[in-house]
Order: structure tokens, then C-alpha cells, then sequence
């Protein structure tokens, strides 16, 4: 037994309580204080977390720490506060109408496994707006938005939780006796925790549907969601569980960008902007950043813009690349100078843009690709005859290499150094490979 | 102009957003995977947890911003990103947190909507979204990046002033910006421009985190006292939303920041922002080079409307022309401050493209 420093941990000043007569809200609260002076914690290291409706008027009447913040949300908040100061003791009161509309937060928080409690205050319908039907609302009852009966199938909240990797799970009433036990049993459980506690609504659902304490127990046996400790089970929490993240990643390296040197030089006077177009599975973005990385080691400017399906390996894969003696200012590309052909997908893709090309722009083409509608100058995409054996290795690299070599914007051996600085030792080596065969 | 013999980093948006966001203390981060953002996203979920920080995804958007602003009121340095879309789920969390006076920075990466619109292509289509985005109208900080190096600088800048407002401050971002690769100067990410500095002190009165032995708080999206009582004497009501108002409409003066570019004798002004006053500059050295006098004007802080940097770039202009890649969100801004003799102009593009220097040079020849 824990000595005790607080006698209740309700703020007596604030009460009586503002619920209706008869209501159970108290009784859980009172059930709350005592579990909370069983374990005899200091207010300042508990939060009690209230959503929205009748119960998230009870922040007030405690004496701890609290938040009072949107309705369905209150799990979300729990789960931050808890993650960022494990010393803090997390309760979440909320209702069944918060359940309902933060239910996909319910079973996400049992997933997630953030060590918090949440006290589920189920009285079937919402107190605070009038009586309307609420997720647990039992069939056929009459409430202000079911006049003639509920046809919706009543939501288990407490089965939710259990199927979703609640490792604490139990459903109680208000009138059980042992109630502050049970919150302490929840609030021990390291991990998630959830106690659904049938409530009655004195003001609607209790008159509109004769429902006393007498036909909540006949009901929760009719429908076999029996009371007491559901599930108990344990697992890391979200807390452990991280640390153990944060233990592995502390041994990696920081990100860090690539920097490059800018050793060779360039005498273009004006930008030109280049156009590779292929499929997935080709490197077309891969050989773009090599352009791009060439012409910044020497001394150019660029930017680099990739575009492909959502899916992957399949369809076009487009890379535009701006390659600018001064800084890149508009790197958008209506209009390319150079555009290099390598697949059927790629051509289709900017087929708008090789449209708008003029004759003093040229079009390089892989076999089969040629014809272009447009009036640029088009050419084949003539590799080295010992090379190509490779097209089919990595055609894109290849493509880079003879961009390089026929536009003259950078020296070649600005291209290979880029591949050795950006690229994995193994894939530079089958490049430098690659672009052997051009010297 | 040589820029040679410099070291040259090859970065985007979003690892430049990321890093502006770490180097700033963020320590904590959630969000949901959304292009043009999702890249921000796996930048801070990987180094967060390398420095102690935490950093996750969850369920959906509504979510992760529940997660900020409960660790910001266990004391975390928080962030998110999201686009257009997920900003419509961050709604009522972004008033609650206007509310609750946390800090909190969200980067937006504007996406061509409506709904889920082009997806993905770049676009400036939530400047007044970000604004007006919640109940109420409070405001809220924007400020809004042109480039690379900006992004890092003024993402750092968006975690002093959130401290400062205890307010949201987004960073107006898009997807172009965020997600194409540039060659940069490393001087540039290193040094920070020469941007007026942000107090540290925050204004007014904050609540301290949660923390054991420390002072009992209550937080609450309710009206309330300044210690966090629930509240409804109309007094007190309207005295707080007054200064929920005041706090940054007062302040204007100092959360503004812009970038002026005026020439003598010029009666055009071009003003933009973001990804569009970069063809704004071209354009702009274009004209001059062909004998024109031009202005520019380029807004970092959209929101509060820098309103006297603005009224001073247009005295003795008869001619605005806004590039922005919307139907004219920013124009209404410079309209309601412009005299009525003055021409406004606007340039705008929701076609997936960008603006070129050539359609605001040809607005410019009209």
C-alpha cells in the first residue's frame, strides 16, 4: 500500500458537480480520485486528457494537470503528452460520442501503445447536445435523432480496443464497487489501457427508454459483453519500444547533403535545358542527377526535376534537367534545347513538349524512336559500337556519355567524376564502365 | 558574376525544410504521408530519432496534429508538413492550437487542387487557405520561401517566431520547390541573409509545459483565464480574443520580411512570392536589360500583410503586376492597399505550369 499524500484528489472548491441529478459522471470521477489517492501520486505529475460532451466538464473538479481540447481527439493529445514526458501519469476521459467520432484514434491508440489510460464514459447517447444516438446506442432505442427506434448495430467499444492490441482492456459500470481498483489495475498496465464504464444518462437516454441500472446489467448480458478484466496482455509500450529506436539510430550518421567541389569549368553563356525521357527500370532520373552533378563540378548551375507515375516500375520516367552558367532562377521547362528519347513511354510523356521545340533544338532518339512531330532537329542516339552490348545494362548512362560528348557543356571527365562522388562503389563501377567506351 | 570556385550542394526542398526544422531543436514531429510533402516526413521520422528526438506517423492527419500539440504541452519543439489536402484535417486542430497559444510550425507543399487536383503539381492555391483556415479568423504567421537556401533559413525563423507568438506559423511551400534537386551555394545554407532578428522572449504571459513538481496548468480550447480556467464572463472573453488578435496584428512591423528590388524611376511594380518570384527575378533582369525600369517586390511574410513594406514599394507606382500560380489570392491583398489609380495586374496559371519570365514580360508590355 502506497502512503497516500492527498486525501481526494477533487478540487472541493469547484464542486458540486454541474451533471444532472442522478448522473453517473460523479460517481466515476470520485472513482478516479480515489484510485488516484490509492496510488498516491502527486498532482503535478498527472494529466487528465477530457474530450467533449458532459464529461469534458470534469477537468475542472481535479486538482492535477489538464487538457480540455476537441471532441474525439482526446487520445491524440494523451498519446503526445505522453511521448514527450513519459514521467506524466496520462488519463483520458471521454464519452461514447467521442468514441465514436475519435474511433478510428480509439483502436489506433491500442496499436500505437502509448502508456495511457482511457476511461470510457458510456451512457449510449450524447447528454450535452440533447440526447441524440451516440456509436453504442443499444438497438430500437429512442433518442432525439431516433424517434421511431435505432436501426444501427451498437459498437463494442471495449472489443475494439481488444482486437486492436489493447493490452488492457476491461468494461465496468459506474456502480461497481471496485472501480477505483480497476482504474489503478489500468493505470499499473504499462501500455494502453482502456476501461469502457456503462454510465446512466439521467436527462435523455435513462426517460426515453426506461433504462435504469437493472436493464444496463439485463442488457450487457443480452448482448454477452460481460464485465471485468477482458484482456491483459503484455508488450512493449510505444515508450520502450522507442527507446529502443532511438538507442539504434543514435549510432547512425546525422544527414548530411551532398557537396560538391567545383574543379572543371564550363564556358556555355546561357542556359540549356535538357529533356530525358524513358520508362521505369531505365535510370532516367539517375542519369539526369549525373548531368546534373557534371555540370555543377564545373561550376554550372542546376536544377533537376523528375517525374514518373506513382507506381513503379512500370510506365514513363522523365527527368529535366537546367544547366545554367548563372543560378537556376526558373527551372520550369516549356521548351526544351535538347531532348534525348530512350523508351516508347518517355516520347509519349513529351510528346507536348517536343511539339514546341524549334529547328535550332535537337532530338536524340533511340532506335525505333525517331519521326518526333516536331520541327527540331532530330538525330539518332549513335553509341560507340563497342558499347552497344550495354544498351541494355544501363542505356541512360550511356545517353548521359553522349549528351556530354555532343553538346561539349562540361568536360566528360567532369561527367565520371560525378559518377564516383554520387554513386554506390558498385554501380559506379559498371558506369565508368559504361562510359569507357566513349574515349 | 562568377559563382565558380564555390562548394556546390545538391539538395531539395524537402531535406532543406528538414534541416532548417532540426538545426532549430524540433524534437518532435508527426505527420501523414502526402506529395508533395511526404519526403519532409521521412526526412524527420529517420533523424529525429538519431538525436533523442521523436518523430512519427500517424493514423491520419487530424492525429498527428493531436500529437504536436499535446507534446508542445509537455514542453517538445514540435513540426509537421502536409499539403493542401491535409491542411483541410489540420482545421480545427490549427484553432485549437491558436487557442491553446502552443507553438507549432507547419510546412505547407502546395499541390494543384481543388481536392485531390493535379496530383502532383505545383501550385500556390492555399495562400489564403492558410490564412483563413480556421474558426474564428485568428491569425497566424506565413511566411513563404523562394528557394533552397530560403527554406532551410526561413524554416529555422518559423520556430523563433512560434515560440515568440505561441502561435501556428506555416511555411509556404510547393511542390516544385520542395521536390526538384539544385545545385546550391553552401555559403548560402551556412550563412543566414541579413534578416532583422526575432526576440527570443515570447510576448505576453505563456503556460509553462506540463512537468512533475512544476506549477498545475490547465490547457483548454474553451475561452479561459490567463491560468487556464474555463471561463464565460464576456469580459474576459472578449479581452483575451482581443489580444489573441493584437498579438500578431500588432507585431506586424516585426514579423515582416521582404525583399526589395526597386529601381529609380519606375512606375511597375512586380510583386510575388514563393516559387513564382524566382520568374519574377528573371523577368526582371530581362526588362532591365532591354532599357526598362522595373521594380520588384518579393514577400517572405505573407501573413500578417507586411502592409507599410508594401504601401512603401508602391509610392509612385501606376502599374502592379502579381505573378502567383492561383486565381489571384495575393492580388486582393494589394488591392484593398493600392489607390484606386493604380493598374493591378495579375498573372496566373492553374494549368500545372509554372509562370514563366515570358508571360510577365508580356504582361509587362501588355
Amino acid at each position: 500500500m502506497v502512503e497516500p499524500i492527498l486525501d481526494t484528489y477533487i478540487a472541493e472548491e469547484n464542486l458540486p458537480y454541474e451533471f444532472c441529478p442522478g448522473c453517473s459522471h460523479g460517481k466515476v470521477l470520485g472513482a478516479l480520485s480515489n484510485s488516484l489517492k490509492q496510488q498516491g501520486l502527486d498532482p503535478s505529475e498527472v494529466v487528465i486528457v477530457t474530450d467533449i460532451g458532459c464529461v469534458g466538464l470534469s477537468d475542472k473538479y481535479f486538482v492535477t494537470h489538464a487538457f480540455h481540447g476537441l471532441h474525439g481527439r482526446a487520445i491524440t493529445y494523451a498519446s503526445g503528452i505522453k511521448m514527450q514526458n513519459p514521467e506524466l501519469t496520462v488519463i483520458v476521459l471521454i464519452g461514447d460520442g467521442g468514441c465514436g467520432i475519435g474511433g478510428y484514434h480509439l483502436l489506433n491508440a491500442a496499436r500505437l501503445n502509448t502508456d495511457i489510460t482511457v476511461l470510457v464514459f458510456n451512457n449510449f447517447n450524447f447528454g450535452m447536445t440533447g440526447g441524440q444516438h451516440s456509436v453504442t446506442t443499444p438497438l430500437d432505442s429512442i433518442t432525439a435523432t431516433t424517434t421511431l427506434g435505432s436501426t444501427d448495430a451498437p459498437m463494442d467499444i471495449a472489443g475494439t480496443a481488444k482486437v486492436n492490441g489493447g493490452g488492457f482492456v476491461a468494461r465496468a459500470t459506474a456502480f461497481d464497487k471496485d472501480l477505483p481498483d480497476m482504474i489503478t489495475k489500468a493505470m499499473h498496465h504499462d501500455g494502453f489501457a482502456l476501461i469502457d464504464i456503462w454510465e446512466l444518462c439521467t436527462a435523455y437516454y435513462v426517460v426515453r427508454n426506461d433504462f435504469g441500472r437493472k436493464e444496463m446489467m439485463g442488457y450487457m448480458d443480452s448482448m454477452n459483453m460481460e464485465s471485468g478484466i477482458l484482456q491483459e496482455t503484455e508488450r512493449p509500450s510505444f515508450q520502450t519500444s522507442y527507446k529502443g529506436i532511438q538507442e539504434q539510430a543514435s549510432k547512425q550518421k546525422p544527414m548530411s547533403g551532398l557537396v560538391l567541389d567545383t574543379n572543371f569549368s564550363s564556358d556555355i553563356e546561357k542556359p540549356v535545358r535538357i529533356v530525358l525521357a524513358g520508362a521505369a527500370g531505365q535510370k532516367v532520373v539517375s542519369a539526369g542527377n549525373l548531368l546534373a552533378s557534371a555540370a555543377t563540378l564545373s561550376g554550372l548551375w542546376t536544377s533537376r526535376r523528375a517525374d514518373f507515375p506513382i507506381t513503379i516500375q512500370t510506365g514513363f520516367s522523365v527527368a529535366e534537367i537546367v544547366i545554367s552558367p548563372e543560378p537556376v532562377l526558373y527551372s520550369g521547362i516549356i521548351k526544351p534545347d535538347v531532348a534525348a528519347l530512350i523508351a516508347p513511354e518517355g516520347k509519349a510523356k513529351i510528346a507536348r513538349l517536343t511539339k514546341t521545340m524549334e529547328e535550332s533544338d535537337t532530338i536524340y532518339f533511340a532506335d525505333g524512336l525517331g519521326d518526333v512531330d516536331s520541327p527540331a532537329n532530330q538525330l539518332p542516339l549513335e553509341f560507340p559500337e563497342s558499347a552497344k552490348k550495354e544498351v541494355h545494362k544501363n542505356i541512360s548512362a550511356l545517353t548521359a556519355g553522349y549528351l556530354t560528348k555532343q553538346l561539349n557543356l562540361f568536360p566528360f571527365e567532369a561527367l565520371q567524376e560525378a559518377v564516383r562522388q554520387i554513386q554506390k562503389p558498385k554501380i559506379a563501377e559498371i558506369n565508368l564502365g559504361i562510359l569507357a567506351h566513349f574515349e | 558574376m562568377s559563382h565558380n570556385n564555390q562548394r556546390r550542394e545538391m539538395i531539395d526542398g524537402a531535406a532543406a525544410i528538414a534541416r532548417g526544422a532540426l538545426d532549430a531543436g524540433c524534437n518532435f514531429y508527426a505527420g501523414y504521408p502526402i506529395t508533395p510533402a511526404s519526403e519532409i516526413l521521412t526526412h524527420m521520422l529517420r533523424e529525429l530519432p538519431k538525436v533523442g528526438g521523436i518523430g512519427l506517423q500517424g493514423e491520419d492527419e487530424i492525429s498527428s496534429l493531436g500529437h504536436c500539440i499535446g507534446a508542445a504541452t509537455a514542453g517538445a519543439t514540435v513540426f509537421t508538413a502536409t499539403s493542401g489536402p491535409g491542411l483541410s484535417l489540420y482545421s480545427e486542430n490549427i484553432g485549437l492550437a491558436i487557442m491553446m497559444e502552443v507553438p507549432l510550425v507547419i510546412a505547407i507543399s502546395q499541390r494543384l487542387g481543388p481536392s485531390t487536383g493535379a496530383a502532383t503539381a505545383s501550385a500556390q492555391g492555399d495562400i489564403q487557405f492558410m490564412r483563413w483556415c480556421t474558426s474564428g479568423g485568428y491569425p497566424v504567421i506565413v511566411l513563404s520561401p523562394t528557394n533552397i537556401p530560403e527554406s532551410y533559413h526561413l524554416t529555422n525563423r518559423a520556430f523563433k517566431l512560434a515560440k515568440r507568438f505561441r502561435s501556428p506559423v506555416f511555411i509556404a511551400t510547393d511542390k516544385e520547390t520542395v521536390m526538384t534537386t539544385e545545385s546550391v551555394a553552401e555559403s548560402e545554407m551556412l550563412n543566414a541573409p541579413n534578416w532583422p532578428a526575432i526576440l527570443d522572449e515570447p510576448v505576453d504571459k505563456p503556460l509553462d509545459p506540463y512537468q512533475k513538481n512544476g506549477t498545475i496548468h490547465h490547457y483548454t480550447g474553451s475561452s479561459h483565464t490567463e491560468e487556464g480556467h474555463i471561463t464565460k464572463d464576456p469580459e474576459i472573453i472578449a479581452e483575451f480574443n482581443e489580444r489573441l488578435k493584437n498579438k500578431i496584428g500588432d507585431q506586424v512591423d516585426e514579423i515582416a520580411l521582404v525583399k526589395t528590388d526597386l529601381q529609380e524611376g519606375a512606375d511597375t511594380l512586380i510583386i510575388s512570392y514563393g516559387v513564382s518570384a524566382r520568374s519574377m527575378e528573371t523577368a526582371v533582369n530581362q526588362l532591365r536589360d532591354q532599357g526598362e525600369k522595373v521594380s520588384a517586390l518579393t514577400v517572405y511574410s505573407l501573413w500578417p500583410v507586411p502592409e507599410m513594406k508594401i504601401l512603401g514599394c508602391l509610392k509612385g507606382i501606376k502599374r502592379v503586376i502579381i505573378p502567383e500560380m492561383n486565381h489571384g489570392q495575393y492580388r486582393h491583398e494589394i488591392e484593398r492597399l493600392a489607390n484606386e489609380n493604380v493598374d493591378l495586374i495579375g498573372v496566373n496559371r492553374v494549368d500545372t505550369f509554372l509562370i514563366t519570365p515570358e508571360e510577365i514580360i508580356e504582361a509587362y508590355y501588355g
